[in-house]
């Protein structure tokens, strides 16, 4: 007896009453112990009223500029988040050649063309927010900051892919010729 | 009245307490050693999933980042298993008629969570996070072992805190640099002790207090 309630105590701190992530509950109807935030309700931190940052729109239009500034290290960051998040269907270069459209997926539009090429970057962070076509959305799980980092490495992406010649470093065009 | 054990007896009473000794002994070397036992800590042993995912095709088939699912492993304690709309990024257009993804769709379809079986729980009086390991360059694989190469998922190694204190006594042993944390391939450079050194003191590891009680316990 000494043993068997022994065991019950060690158990007992081995999983308290207390949810870990994603625990099952036996309490709410849906199963779930991680609750959805109550429909209409706005938590501190969503008062997204910056329509620029939060929504990539100027006075109802896509923005042509981005809300955040450009570094070195926003573009690295941006690299970073693409490679991990676009690039399975957009391939590194965002050519639409990732491993996905290879095994099936419909290939998405090169970001080289003309018309993205021409688009303003607003477009980027708008598809990453709330999806394309067959793309999902990306929302839960790149946050704003990231998507902006994103939207401007795709800017660079497309300038990598698409530079005249007497703008390229000395160093670049000496190889060249 | 006469004696019950002859004097020639006297050796049994001798033996039986070496035995009851051992007996001791050996109960005592097993309660002490039953969590190191692979049968017991589930290492190696596939847990059976709803789904049957497989890590080493979405990872070495499919290139596909740790972050790409476990989102929030470089922010938050616990890593994030990823929601059916994760899975349905692809699969909405890739195997739509899989039987074996099934589950997922019907989850995608009636709004409800997939119950995936934990593959790795610690007790509960253990408040272990992700981010600080990731963020002082502590390979996934140094715990979760060759994700990559693992069809069904299942535990590498103990997590008992034997195992966990190798690390926290000398994490110069493991480190590695932050921008190989997700890589599954990395090898550690014959170097290992003099660069592990200098990672631990670059990234400012608290090597002094990794073995304090309350690093893990609250």
């Amino acid at each position: 007896m000494l043993a068997s309630s022994g065991c019950e105590l060690r158990q007992a701190m081995y999983n308290q009453e207390k949810y870990e992530p994603l625990e099952a509950s036996a309490f709410f109807d849906d199963g779930l112990s991680f609750r959805n935030q109550v429909t209409g309700t706005v938590a501190r931190g969503q008062m997204m009223l910056d329509t620029h940052y939060y929504q990539g729109m100027v006075d109802g239009q896509l923005a042509s500029t981005l809300p955040v500034t450009v570094s070195q290290e926003l573009l690295e960051r941006g690299q970073e988040r693409f490679n991990i998040f676009c690039s399975p269907c957009h391939d590194q270069t965002g050519s639409g050649n990732g491993m996905i459209v290879k095994r099936g997926l419909k290939q998405p539009p090169s970001f080289h063309q003309q018309r993205l090429r021409d688009i303003p970057v607003g477009h980027f962070y708008d598809v990453i927010t709330n999806g394309f076509g067959v793309m999902y959305s990306y929302a839960s799980r790149i946050p704003v900051e990231d998507r902006w980092a994103i939207a401007a490495y795709i800017k660079v992406l497309q300038l990598s892919q698409n530079v005249e010649f007497d703008q390229l470093p000395a160093e670049d065009q000496r190889q060249l010729q | 009245m006469a004696q019950v054990f002859p004097r020639s007896a006297n050796w049994a009473s001798k033996a039986s307490i070496l035995a009851a000794l051992l007996i001791v002994a050996s109960i005592l070397g097993v309660v002490l050693n039953i969590n190191r036992i692979d049968y017991v800590s589930m290492v190696g042993v596939a847990i059976d999933q709803p789904v049957h995912f497989s890590h080493k095709h979405h990872v070495t088939g499919m290139g596909i980042d740790c972050r790409y699912c476990h989102t929030t492993v470089e922010v938050s304690a616990f890593a994030g298993v990823p929601p059916t709309e994760t899975c349905m990024t692809c699969h909405s257009q890739i195997w739509t008629e899989a039987p074996i993804l099934e589950p997922v769709r019907a989850s995608f379809r009636d709004n409800k969570a997939i119950e995936w079986n934990r593959v790795h729980d610690l007790p509960d009086f253990v408040y272990f996070n992700h981010s600080i390991h990731v963020s002082q360059g502590i390979g996934c694989q140094s715990c979760h072992g060759q994700v990559d190469q693992m069809p069904l998922m299942m535990k590498a190694h103990t997590l008992n805190m034997e195992w966990c204190l190798d690390c926290h006594r000398d994490p110069a042993q493991f480190i590695r640099p932050r921008d190989q944390v997700f890589n599954m391939n990395y090898e550690y450079p014959a170097n290992q002790e003099t660069l592990g050194k200098s990672l631990v003191a670059d990234y400012d590891v608290q090597t002094s207090q990794l073995t304090n009680c309350s690093i893990c316990h609250r």
